[in-house]
This record gives structure tokens, C-alpha cells and sequence, in this order.
């Protein structure tokens, strides 16, 4: 078990190049879904506040 | 115009669409993706010529193809907003342009990882590599003149301009293998009728170019509906959800 792991870590001798590509892909798939949904958040929150303030000084 | 698609070019039955699809399209891409992921890294056999260092394959020739395909839809729905004026083209061009450059960046960047044991150089400045340079560079530019221009129906017509005259590269990158001699090998996948790749290989492929395919709609879903909301900042609808009202 411990043995196939280690096999599977190894990469046959190209294990920092497979998983640095794998890991460079994993990062930033995950930063390209997480950024729009903060995006769509902090628009809508801009919007808000710009209401508030307009009602505020009428 | 659209039949009956017309309701859905309104900004807001749109950006209702995309609310709705955006889940269910993110959980199924992230479904293939672990299945491509297991495919590829364990159940896929290692290759004779290349050992384990060909996996490389299963995030580099799908960044490739999405790198190609989202410049392509970006380059058409900026021409339909550009002919037809329909406001959710120019959304969607200008939502695809970080995400294709995120694509352009994998491709490269995987493949340089890629190259570096197989070829011995992490670059060479020969067809395939630098055209598809040159497809990051259209996306910087296409991005660099969304945000040069105030005005948001001049920035998506210069945009789709740009976006329509680099629609040259798209087959320049796909023949570049054919056309000139290079270091980078031929296409494994596209010839049809004979794959020079073994199915216990190309499944994987296929998943994984389909996870990435999900992935490409499950956010330009989310970046429509940042850029519609933008753009209809003064619409009683935004200003609604903007509230926390009612949102449907």
C-alpha cells in the first residue's frame, strides 16, 4: 500500500514536473471561480451603498 | 430575432439564466473534473516513450483547446453585439477575455513544464509556442482596452474589432504543427480515424476536456452576471437585488 503510494508520488522520476503542472492548474482554476463570485458581491454592494447615499441626501 | 431565445437577450431574464446554470454547471465540471483527475494521474497506463512525465497531457491539451475555442466565442458574440447591438453579446465577449487568458497562461506555462524533460528547454521560439504567445497578448490587449475606455458600448466595439481581426491566429496555432517544423509533437486526438493515443489514454483526455469545457460556461455564467449587473446599474431590477429585495 505505503509502496504504491510512493510509486504514485514518484511519478517515475517526474514528479516535480507533473505535479507542479498539476498543482499550477488546480490553483488557478480554483482562483478563476473563486474571483467573480467576490466580484458580483462587492458590485452589488457598491450599488447599494451608492443608493443609500443618494436617498440620504435628498 | 432569436426565436424563442429573444427573452433570454434581456439583460435581466439573462443574468436569471446564468443564476440558474451557474451551479449546476460548476458541480457537474467539478464532478468530471475528479473523475478526469483519477483518470489521468492513475488509471491511464504511463506512456512507453514519455513515462509519467506525458500525464502532463490530461491539463496542458485541454487549457490548449479551451485557450483556442473561448477566443473564438468571444470573437463571435463580440460581432453579434457589434451587428445586432444585443446589450448580453458584449457581456459575454468581455467575460470571456481573463478567463481565455487564464487558458492561454495554463497551455503555456503547462507546456513549458511539460517540455523541459521531454525536450530538454523550458522554450523554444518556434511556430506552435509563439502563436499561441501571441493569443495571450490578444487577450491582454482586448483586456487593456476594456479598461482604457470609460464609455462601455465604445470599449465592446473596439474590443470586438481587436477580437475580430486576431481571429487569424486561431488557425495560424492549430496548423502551426503542420505548416513549419517544430519541436512540439503533431495533433494526438483530432485525427478522428485513427488517435495515435490508446483509448485507456484518450478517455481521460476526453473527460478532462469536457470537465474544462463545463468549468469555461460554469464561469463565464458568473462573469455575465458581474458584467450585466454593471451594466444595468441604473435598472429598478439591479437596484432591487442591489437592496437584497427581491431577487426572481
Amino acid at each position: 500500500m505505503m509502496e504504491q503510494l510512493n510509486e504514485f508520488v514518484h511519478m517515475g522520476g517526474y514528479a516535480s514536473y507533473v505535479w507542479s503542472a498539476f498543482g499550477l492548474s488546480v490553483v488557478i482554476l480554483m482562483a478563476g471561480f473563486y474571483l467573480p463570485m467576490q466580484k458580483e458581491k462587492s458590485i452589488l454592494q457598491k450599488i447599494r451603498k451608492n443608493l443609500e447615499r443618494m436617498e440620504r441626501s435628498k | 430575432m432569436f426565436g424563442p431565445l429573444d427573452k433570454y437577450a434581456a439583460p435581466e431574464r439573462f443574468y436569471l439564466l446564468c443564476k440558474s446554470m451557474g451551479p449546476w454547471l460548476s458541480a457537474i465540471s467539478l464532478l468530471l473534473f475528479l473523475v478526469g483527475l483519477y483518470g489521468g494521474l492513475v488509471y491511464a497506463p504511463s506512456d512507453y516513450q514519455q513515462g509519467d512525465s506525458f500525464r502532463i497531457i490530461y491539463v496542458h491539451v485541454p487549457s490548449a483547446w479551451m485557450s483556442m475555442f473561448v477566443y473564438v466565442v468571444m470573437a463571435v458574440s463580440g460581432a453579434m453585439g457589434l451587428i445586432w447591438k444585443v446589450k448580453i453579446s458584449d457581456a459575454i465577449a468581455r467575460s470571456c477575455a481573463p478567463l481565455g487568458a487564464a487558458f492561454t497562461f495554463l497551455a503555456l506555462a503547462t507546456g513549458s513544464i511539460w517540455g523541459k524533460p521531454m525536450w530538454g528547454t523550458w522554450w523554444v521560439w518556434d511556430a506552435r509556442l509563439t502563436s499561441e504567445l501571441i493569443l495571450l497578448f490578444l487577450y491582454f490587449g482586448y483586456m487593456a482596452l476594456q479598461a482604457a475606455i470609460e464609455d462601455r458600448r465604445m470599449a465592446a466595439r473596439a474590443g470586438a474589432i481587436l477580437a475580430l481581426a486576431g481571429l487569424i491566429n486561431i488557425p495560424i496555432i492549430h496548423y502551426s504543427v503542420e505548416w513549419w517544423s517544430t519541436l512540439h509533437q503533431g495533433p494526438t486526438v483530432s485525427k478522428m480515424d485513427a488517435p495515435s493515443i490508446h483509448t485507456s489514454m484518450l478517455i481521460p483526455l476526453l473527460i478532462m476536456f469536457l470537465a474544462f469545457k463545463l468549468y469555461f460556461f460554469a464561469v463565464l455564467c458568473m462573469r455575465a452576471r458581474c458584467e450585466i449587473i454593471e451594466q444595468e446599474k441604473n435598472s429598478r431590477w439591479v437596484k432591487q437585488l442591489a437592496r437584497g429585495g427581491v431577487d426572481s
